[in-house]
């Protein structure tokens, strides 16, 4: 099918473009890569009035290290994160996540803006920065804030910025030193949404004891899913067969997915234990590797 | 204003038209296919600004000032096919040929984009792309030898 009829708005600032949303505020939408508001609006499950067009921002498109943390620019495309140095060495996870985004000509035009602000419950960077406790900044006329992700992410499609906001900005914490990272997923066919996903971060001592661990599954509840339980079970032990099978345990308990066409509610909890064994492994492995 | 397969090109579009539509209904390139319209099967795929891109996923308004290569402008002007796409012929690399332009703008995205492709980098990669008569072997065959070609052109051209 076409979309429906809309008015194109084409900003070449942040000022402009927040400005533009205020004053249409309601039946306006922010187009960013547009790589899952398209389908919608091909669809006609989308019929935004005012389509506010971000792609001509250039000032919303960087990758910077800003010593404890990276910046990206909101208008980034996964494409750059994908080929950024400063992403892999850095934060390690958020290249992994990318790799595992849809297909290369998705992420030709796909933005990590986009990906956040849409808030898939399926999507990889919103578990990525949940499991990183990355930062979302917002502006709007009123302001600039900055928002953490487990403040940020509320529930299926929806964050907590407001109606008048843009989100510029996400700052992602550097790996620590002795960190491993993994971002494992399983899906119907390759680049399909995740039916079940893993984002795992672990950080060793001298003698490989994990005294960090974050871990975030997604594809299984109504938004990215911290898992404390599991961290808990997991943090101030060396890996062991038994913490291992303990923490797929925990895993499997703390999701409470919801079955579809594509899994049965009970499979994604499997799933959700799996993918979090196979994560943890190979992040301790990164890690152990790394010294 | 835009350019296509090296060509510049100016017309106008409401702003819900999309890019695929543009590029055939407007300027009778109907080389780019329309199958599925939500970024799912890979048959309207182009390059722009040297990336593979859906084009059922971007409206033309948003093409405005990129270069967009597709399928019509891979054959020189004498006719003489892309290196791909004697591939594609020498593999029998296609069926039905409806997938094939945008199979042949993943793979070229997919290879000269990448250093090394091992088979499953180009099972991975060409994935994006969908072939209802199931000819994926010959696909892969015929990129698999297409990135042999150009490593050895970067490797005649080092040495």
């Amino acid at each position: 099918m076409k979309p429906a009829s809309f008015s194109y708005l084409l900003p070449k600032t942040v000022p402009e473009a927040v400005k533009m949303i205020a004053e249409h505020s309601g039946d306006a939408r922010f187009i960013a890569g547009g790589q899952s508001l398209v389908p919608m609006m091909n669809f006609r499950l989308a019929r935004p009035s005012v389509l506010i067009d971000l792609n001509r921002i250039p000032d919303l498109s960087y990758i910077k290290d800003r010593g404890d943390y990276i910046a990206v620019g909101a208008m980034t495309r996964e494409r750059m994160i994908e080929n950024s140095d400063i992403v892999r060495d850095m934060c390690p996870l958020v290249h992994d996540a990318t790799l595992n985004i849809a297909h290369l000509p998705i992420r030709s035009r796909g933005t990590i803006g986009g990906s956040i602000s849409n808030a898939d419950p399926a999507a990889e960077y919103p578990a990525t920065m949940l499991a990183l406790d990355a930062f979302m900044v917002a502006k709007s006329e009123r302001g600039e804030r900055e928002i953490g992700a487990a403040d940020f992410f509320d529930g299926v499609l929806s964050t907590s910025l407001e109606a008048d906001e843009i989100l510029t900005e996400v700052r992602i914490p550097k790996a620590p030193a002795n960190s491993g990272s993994a971002f494992i997923e399983i899906s119907r066919r390759q680049g399909d949404y995740a039916l079940a996903g893993i984002a795992a971060q672990v950080t060793l001592d001298d003698d490989e004891n994990i005294i960090g661990i974050q871990l975030a599954a997604c594809g299984v509840g109504p938004g990215p899913v911290r898992l404390n339980q599991v961290e808990d079970g997991v943090r101030g032990t060396t890996l062991t067969a038994e913490i291992l099978s303990n923490a797929k345990e925990a895993a499997t308990a703390a999701v409470d997915p919801e079955g579809d066409v594509h899994a049965t509610a009970a499979y994604r909890r499997k799933l959700t234990g799996v993918m979090t064994e196979r994560a943890l492994r190979k992040a301790v492995l990164r890690a152990v590797g790394k010294k | 204003m835009v350019t296509v397969n090296g060509e510049q090109i100016s017309g106008s579009a409401e702003p819900r038209t999309l890019l695929t539509d543009f590029l055939r209904d407007e300027l009778r390139l109907t080389g780019t296919h329309v199958g599925c319209e939500h970024g799912v099967c890979g048959a309207c795929t182009v390059i722009i600004d040297g990336f593979a891109t859906r084009s059922c996923l971007m409206f033309a308004v948003q093409a405005d000032g990129s270069e967009i290569q597709t399928i019509e402008g891979l054959a020189s002007a004498e006719g003489e096919m892309h290196p791909l796409q004697k591939l594609f012929a020498k593999h029998r690399a296609l069926q039905c040929g409806f997938c094939t332009p945008g199979m042949l703008m993943t793979a070229i995205d997919l290879v000269q984009s990448s250093k090394k492709l091992s088979e499953e980098d180009i099972r991975i990669g060409m994935s994006a792309a969908l072939c209802r008569c199931t000819g994926y072997e010959g696909i892969v065959n015929a990129v698999s030898e297409y990135a042999e070609q150009l490593q050895d052109e970067e490797a005649s051209n080092v040495g």
